[in-house]
């Protein structure tokens, strides 16, 4: 799926934003999407329930012309949250090239956010994807909510970021931090797809 | 790298206002006279105020007014980035030489050089150049010079002697003057005090002033309704509902959003650094080494190719060709300089024809002339006049090129300055190794004249400077002979600065040469100076029994202090007639004793003995035949050409 051509000059990358459910994946999409010249970016397709909450997924494909001599096209998904949608986030995995998971900052919201993060490890690990290597930043998102309401992002990595990779505290409806993210995870993207032998 | 100018960053899409119009002026009045007014300008204000903006426009102004005058902008990262690969590339010229050419060279950020004290030395460097050609120097940095962390004192003084300039917060009016001006570039309409209510907010710059105008466009653009001013301040507040993702391609946010702008250039660093990282190290080699001179087309070639696939292996190779060339570089430039010259030297490409050319220097090659084997130290007989010389030729042994550097031997002619010179030439090339070069100034002379006529002077002087110590005897005979003294001079640095010995021979003190320079004289005087006096007595009855030992018997005093006294004024004169009396003897097939050598020495018909050998005459011909051409050695008037004799002084 993903891929660095050499010989047509192409980028493609897929990158999935996961986590619990109303944690702002779909915010951040919205976001970049707010953002990004009308040029530039495609439709964005957002299936979501009566209740606004994402059924199956959303998807947002961004052509950021050529970068460097090549013709670089981003995709970013985000996957539905809610536990019962498994086979969807499987399948919306697949070939994910990079992965943002969207932590809710909230307190009471931290067992959803382990319990996604364990969901989002067993399905790597089902479709034989080295978790270790895989690039994956994590953003903490609602850091704008009440500060009685919200984990400082200590504890926050301490009690999810385990491996040490990047994370990023956000307010994704007020566009903080989502930026920093994405920037984040596509550097990671790249310098994965750069090391891999050339397809 | 120097970053083009981005053409929207003029003076007239900067929006002037009391808090920084007098930024402004100055920026326009460098523009217009480049170097005549302020110089150096620093301008400086919190980020995102518009002082990058004002460098640009400095330079688009610049360029507008003479369209060939050369702007030079960069970050301070660029700046530092373009010295360091210069000093890297072993060229730091060059980043002084691309310098050199531009008018107006404009360094955002130099907040950075907070103890950076190599790149403030530049920077005063240029600065202080600048001033002098009235060139424009244009600085930016988030605080004020004094603020900057370990800042060079001349630095701030440069500082001072320009202009230091602010750019403060903007307020109400220009706040809202900015947005109605993105608002007029953009061609987004919104309703009466939207952009009002907005510049009322407290918005401390104007990056983040020019975000939110883009988060109305994008709102108001998928939006029916136009907003108003208390949704658009919501919205800013963060409390508007999000943008309806099914909004239509066309409708869309602006086209120079910041934020997707900043993406897109940290996405660009990516891509080249990780995707195209191949690329930058093939671009790397090249600038390293097609900065050292050598030629890069293979490296470049590999440019063309599609991919990264043995970009290593190619490097690799391309530098260890680089290496063997270096090699063979050093190697040829110890035979013949000249041919070092050779471009294909610098072409990794041509290294077969470069092997070629070192075998031929190789081939060609002949090592200068060594101290001649005629010549031990232990036959060097010590008396009171040959003590102080003697001494000092064994402490140069012990300590070659430090402690007697030159070590000048003085003496009049025949007291054995040849012989302890060949000596220790001897004994420093076993104790040192490598070539000792020994020989008569006159030889020297000869072989610098044979080399003019035969277009060969690097190669000559090759075979002199890679030699690990030099001895000349006779140095008088360089007198008058400017061509030879200039030669030696520039040889006499080159060992004094590497520490290699330096011996020489004179028959007067070096200050009373004549025709000798005087900074050749000063350089002789630095070193020691170590007379050899005629033999006395002692010296002379020790040097005739060292000669007639196992000829005639060494105890008989008689002969021995009747020869000794023949020959009073030197050690050559009185081997002279030790050797004719013992020639004589033997021809007469008699034993030389008191009675033959005063018939051989006194006797009308015989030869006669001289005290002192007239003009370069003695009875000694030295075996060294490179070394000892000087005719001063050599004896052409004994009586048939069949008795000419080479001996060895000893």
């Amino acid at each position: 799926m993903s891929l660095v051509n050499f010989t047509t000059r192409e980028i493609t990358c897929k990158i999935v934003y996961y986590g619990p459910g109303r944690s702002g994946k779909t915010t951040n999409l919205q976001y970049v999407y707010d953002q990004v010249p009308t040029e530039r970016r495609g439709r964005m397709v957002s299936l979501a329930t009566q209740s606004d909450r994402t059924l199956f997924f959303d998807f947002l494909p961004l052509e950021l012309g050529t970068i460097s001599g090549f013709t670089t096209r981003f995709q970013l998904y985000t996957v539905p949250g809610q536990v019962y949608y498994n086979a969807t986030r499987k399948l919306v995995l697949q070939g994910a090239d990079g992965v943002v998971f969207v932590a809710d900052s909230q307190a009471r919201q931290l067992d959803e956010n382990l319990a996604s993060l364990r969901n989002l490890q067993a399905n790597l690990l089902e479709q034989r994807v080295d978790v270790r290597a895989l690039p994956l930043v994590i953003q903490y998102n609602k850091q704008g909510l009440p500060p009685e309401l919200v984990l400082p992002v200590e504890e926050l990595d301490d009690a999810m970021n385990f491996r040490g990779v990047p994370s990023f505290p956000a307010d994704a409806l007020a566009g903080n931090g989502v930026f920093e993210t994405l920037r984040s995870v596509s550097e990671l993207v790249l310098r994965r797809l750069s090391e891999e032998p050339q397809k | 790298m120097t970053v083009d100018l981005n053409p929207r960053f003029t003076f007239d899409t900067f929006v002037v206002g009391p808090s920084n119009r007098l930024a402004v002026t100055a920026c326009r009045t460098v523009s217009d006279h480049p170097g005549a007014t302020y110089n150096p300008l620093l301008i400086y204000g919190q980020t995102g105020l518009g002082k990058t903006h004002l460098l640009m426009a400095i330079g688009q102004r610049a360029r507008e007014l003479s369209p060939d005058m050369t702007v030079e902008y960069m970050t301070l990262d660029e700046f530092v980035e373009s010295y360091h690969a210069a000093v890297s590339a072993g060229r730091p010229e060059d980043f002084r030489n691309r310098f050199a050419q531009a008018s107006i060279v404009l360094v955002d950020d130099v907040q950075f050089l907070t103890h950076s004290k190599e790149m403030q030395a530049e920077l005063i460097r240029m600065a202080g150049a600048f001033q002098e050609a009235e060139r424009q120097l244009v600085l930016t940095s988030d605080r004020p010079p004094g603020d900057i962390e370990g800042l060079d004192r001349r630095l701030l003084d440069q500082m001072d002697g320009g202009l230091v300039v602010d750019i403060g917060l903007p307020e109400y009016e220009t706040r809202l003057a900015i947005l109605r001006q993105r608002a007029a570039e953009s061609n987004a309409a919104f309703a009466p005090d939207v952009l009002a209510a907005i510049a009322d907010l407290d918005v401390q710059h104007v990056r983040a002033l020019l975000g939110i105008f883009n988060r109305l466009q994008a709102f108001q653009s998928v939006h029916d309704n136009p907003l108003t001013p208390q949704q658009a301040r919501a919205l800013v507040l963060g409390e508007a509902p999000t943008v309806e993702p099914e909004a239509q391609p066309g409708e869309g946010a602006d086209a120079d959003s910041g934020e997707f702008d900043l993406f897109l250039s940290g996405l660009q660093a990516s891509v080249t650094r990780q995707v195209e990282g191949w690329k930058t190290e093939i671009q790397n080699a090249i600038s390293e080494w097609s900065g050292r001179g050598y030629d890069t087309s293979s490296l470049e070639a590999l440019l063309e190719q599609d991919g990264p696939a043995a970009t290593d292996a190619a490097v690799r190779a391309f530098e260890e060709q680089v290496e063997r060339l270096r090699g063979l570089e050093a190697e040829v430039t110890v035979f013949d300089p000249e041919v070092a010259r050779n471009p294909a030297f610098k072409s990794p490409d041509r290294i077969e024809e470069v092997e070629a050319l070192v075998r031929g220097a190789r081939a060609k090659f002949v090592p200068p002339p060594g101290p001649s084997d005629a010549f031990a130290l232990e036959s060097f007989l010590l008396g009171d006049a040959t003590k102080m010389a003697l001494e000092a030729a064994r402490a140069v042994i012990a300590q070659p090129g430090t402690l007697y550097n030159p070590l000048t031997f003085v003496g009049p002619s025949g007291v054995g300055k040849t012989h302890l010179l060949h000596a220790l030439g001897r004994a420093l090339q076993a104790e040192a190794g490598g070539s000792v070069a020994c020989l008569a100034a006159e030889t020297f002379v000869e072989e610098l004249v044979s080399a003019i006529e035969q277009d060969a002077l690097s190669a000559w002087r090759a075979r002199y400077r890679h030699a690990s110590a030099f001895l000349l005897d006779d140095v008088h005979q360089i007198g008058a002979k400017l061509h030879s003294q200039e030669e030696l001079f520039h040889l006499f640095n080159l060992f004094a600065d590497a520490k290699r010995q330096m011996v020489f021979t004179a028959n007067v003190s070096p200050q009373d040469l004549e025709g000798l320079d005087d900074r050749l004289k000063s350089r002789f005087v630095g070193g020691l100076v170590a007379n050899i006096g005629p033999p006395d007595d002692a010296l002379r009855r020790t040097i005739v029994r060292s000669r007639l030992q196992g000829r005639v018997g060494s105890d008989d005093n008689e002969i021995v202090n009747y020869l000794a006294d023949r020959g009073t004024d030197s050690v050559r004169s009185l081997l002279g007639v030790v050797q004719r009396a013992m020639n004589g003897a033997e021809a007469m097939g008699e034993q030389l004793n008191l009675e033959t050598a005063r018939k051989l020495l006194e006797e009308p018909g015989r030869a006669e003995a001289r005290t002192s050998p007239p003009g370069r005459a003695s009875g000694v011909i030295v075996t060294s035949l490179s070394a000892l051409k000087s005719a001063e050695k050599i004896v052409w008037d004994w009586p048939n050409t069949t008795e000419r004799v080479i001996e060895e002084l000893s």
